[in-house]
């Protein structure tokens, strides 16, 4: 006679947590999974991050739905941590928890004006034209001429092709329908981004900043002063310059050796500089950045100052994307340094002791902080998904006093009556890809929690 | 020619576990791997065998013949990444 199968909650339905169940269903000992999430939907930023014009990355669902939508595996979607359940109530029913929560919040500039209206985090930017429910009624004021991005990395790429972007190329995507009618109406004819540093440490991925200069009925501009390498950024690139970095200069080069020519909307690169206040009576009218050099710190990364000179640029949408940032789970140990759980290899460390709390786990962002691309979430999970199942081999996970799935059933029926199964999840997939059918949509997506709970009991 | 991978990759490493030439890098275990945006096919190995589509869960591969006008650019930047590159 075999043991029970053991039984493992996984808090975040997002790319990490989803690896996470597919290898634990997949794995020897197969324990039972069962999947919480905030929103009524799964896979987290595949749905709510990137970008529309990207349909091609959202294929990863079907992988999803092949690996963990499958017996074993049970979906508690519209549950949140710490209002409808907590983590005690996890370590009760459970004998392992794994938080696959993401990095929840944006890092601020911490300058003046920040908060004006027309100045926003470009995540949230980015959740509204995305359909996330907390960001539906975001409503940014797109009549305006020019916006200002912050940031050099992909989130700030994909906004400014957003931005820009022909309404009718969008209108073939899953872009939010609020966003769609917003962005038929906006003025924006030029979007400007700004690098801290210089055209080598830009972030973006050579294939992202490729798109920026291959957008129909969109220019892009770099001035040839703003890709003048300086000694410290050639020496770099001549030694220890990923080939992705190397690449982006080459391809600068050849924007920068563009005719301006005559496109309705433009996007501009400018690098080394540095936001130092967004300036307006009540709302957002320009922005003050001053202008860096490079220098190497004392640990010999490449670092920006500021040289003293600063510019204005008039603006009325500024969208700042200089990282994420994650925030303290309610019962949970927080490493407020790293702004991760601290963990080793997944295992989560209790604060006091410094050895691994028994049977608590993370993966993803909350687990190593915000880097890395999709798959990365795999082999992060590889690595917390072995430790567990070590774990439980070793017996080394403490057995629950409520272990049976009916249990937990109980719990939920009493707490949040309206939580979201994974045949919910399906209506809401079919009903969101019938609304798209006849405007050869991949689908339409619903963002406000109760039309999707609706029609994730219909 | 060569299949090529466009910059839709991931980095799910299944199509290296399932290339039977080893063509496909960088590997989980070699060092540029972190700091590589997407995985190239070594075109001097490959062997047009079509595993690496097969298993693709975003479909970021393609025959020498159908990659799309959107990622024809990607054969070049294929090469790029191995003339570059210490063996």
């Amino acid at each position: 006679m075999s043991a029970p199968r053991r039984r493992v909650a996984i808090v975040g339905a997002g790319p990490a947590g989803a690896y996470a169940a597919g290898q634990l269903l997949a794995s020897r000992q197969r324990p039972e999974v069962d999947l919480f999430e905030r929103l009524p939907t799964p896979w987290g930023l595949l749905r709510g991050g990137v970008a529309p014009d990207h349909q091609e990355i959202k294929a990863l669902d079907k992988l999803f739905e092949e690996e963990v939508m499958r017996p074993g595996c049970r979906f508690f979607g519209n549950v949140e941590l710490g209002t409808d359940i907590t983590h005690d109530d996890l370590l009760r029913h459970y004998s392992a928890v794994i938080y696959a929560v993401g990095a929840q919040t944006d890092k601020s500039l911490g300058i003046k004006g920040e908060d004006l209206p027309g100045s926003l985090p470009a995540t949230d930017f980015v959740g509204w034209y995305n359909g996330h429910p907390d960001r539906r009624a975001l409503a940014p004021d797109l009549n305006v001429r020019r916006a200002v991005i912050i940031g050099n990395g992909n989130v700030a790429a994909d906004v400014a092709r957003v931005l820009t972007r022909d309404v009718a190329e969008l209108e073939r995507t899953d872009i939010a329908d609020h966003a769609l009618a917003a962005l038929r109406e906006s003025t924006i004819e030029e979007v400007v981004v700004l690098g801290r540093r210089g055209p080598a440490q830009a972030a973006f991925t050579n294939a992202e900043l490729r798109e920026l200069g291959h957008m129909d009925g969109v220019g892009l501009r770099v001035a040839p002063e703003e890709i003048e390498l300086d000694a410290l950024s050639q020496e770099w690139l001549d030694g220890e310059a990923s080939f992705t970095a190397r690449q982006n200069v080459k391809l600068l080069s050849e924007f920068a050796q563009r005719p301006a020519g005559d496109a309705a909307r433009r996007i501009e690169l400018r690098f080394l500089r540095s936001p130092v206040a967004i300036l307006g009576d009540a709302r957002v009218e320009a922005i003050e950045v001053a202008r860096n050099e490079l220098y190497r710190d004392d640990g010999g990364a490449i670092r920006a100052r500021s040289t003293g000179g600063v510019e204005t640029i008039e603006c009325g949408l500024i969208l700042r994307s200089v990282g994420y940032r994650a925030v303290p789970l309610p019962g949970v140990p927080f490493d407020e340094r790293n702004y991760v759980l601290p963990n080793e290899r997944g295992r989560v460390l209790d604060a006091a002791s410094g050895r691994p709390a028994p049977g608590v786990y993370a993966v993803g962002w909350i687990k190593r902080g915000p880097t890395g691309i999709l798959g990365t979430n795999k082999r992060d999970a590889a690595e917390t998904v072995a430790c567990l199942i070590e774990d439980l081999d070793a017996g080394a996970v403490p057995d629950p006093p409520h272990a049976g799935a009916a249990s937990i059933d109980a719990l939920l029926a009493e707490r949040k009556p309206g939580h979201v199964t994974f045949d919910g999840w399906r209506a809401i997939d079919r009903h969101e890809v019938d609304r798209g059918r006849p405007d050869d949509r991949p689908r339409v997506k619903l963002s406000d929690p109760d039309e999707l709970i609706a029609a994730a009991g219909g | 020619m060569a299949y090529v991978i466009a910059g839709s990759c991931i980095k799910d490493d299944v199509c290296i576990e399932v290339c039977p030439a080893d063509c496909i890098h960088p590997t989980p275990s070699e060092p540029d791997f972190e700091t590589a945006e997407q995985l190239y096919i070594d075109p001097v190995t490959c062997i047009d065998c079509d595993a690496c589509v097969e298993v693709c869960p975003v479909d970021a591969i393609f025959a020498p013949t159908e990659v799309p006008p959107k990622w024809e650019h990607f054969a070049g930047v294929n090469v790029d990444f191995y003339e570059g590159r210490a063996a």
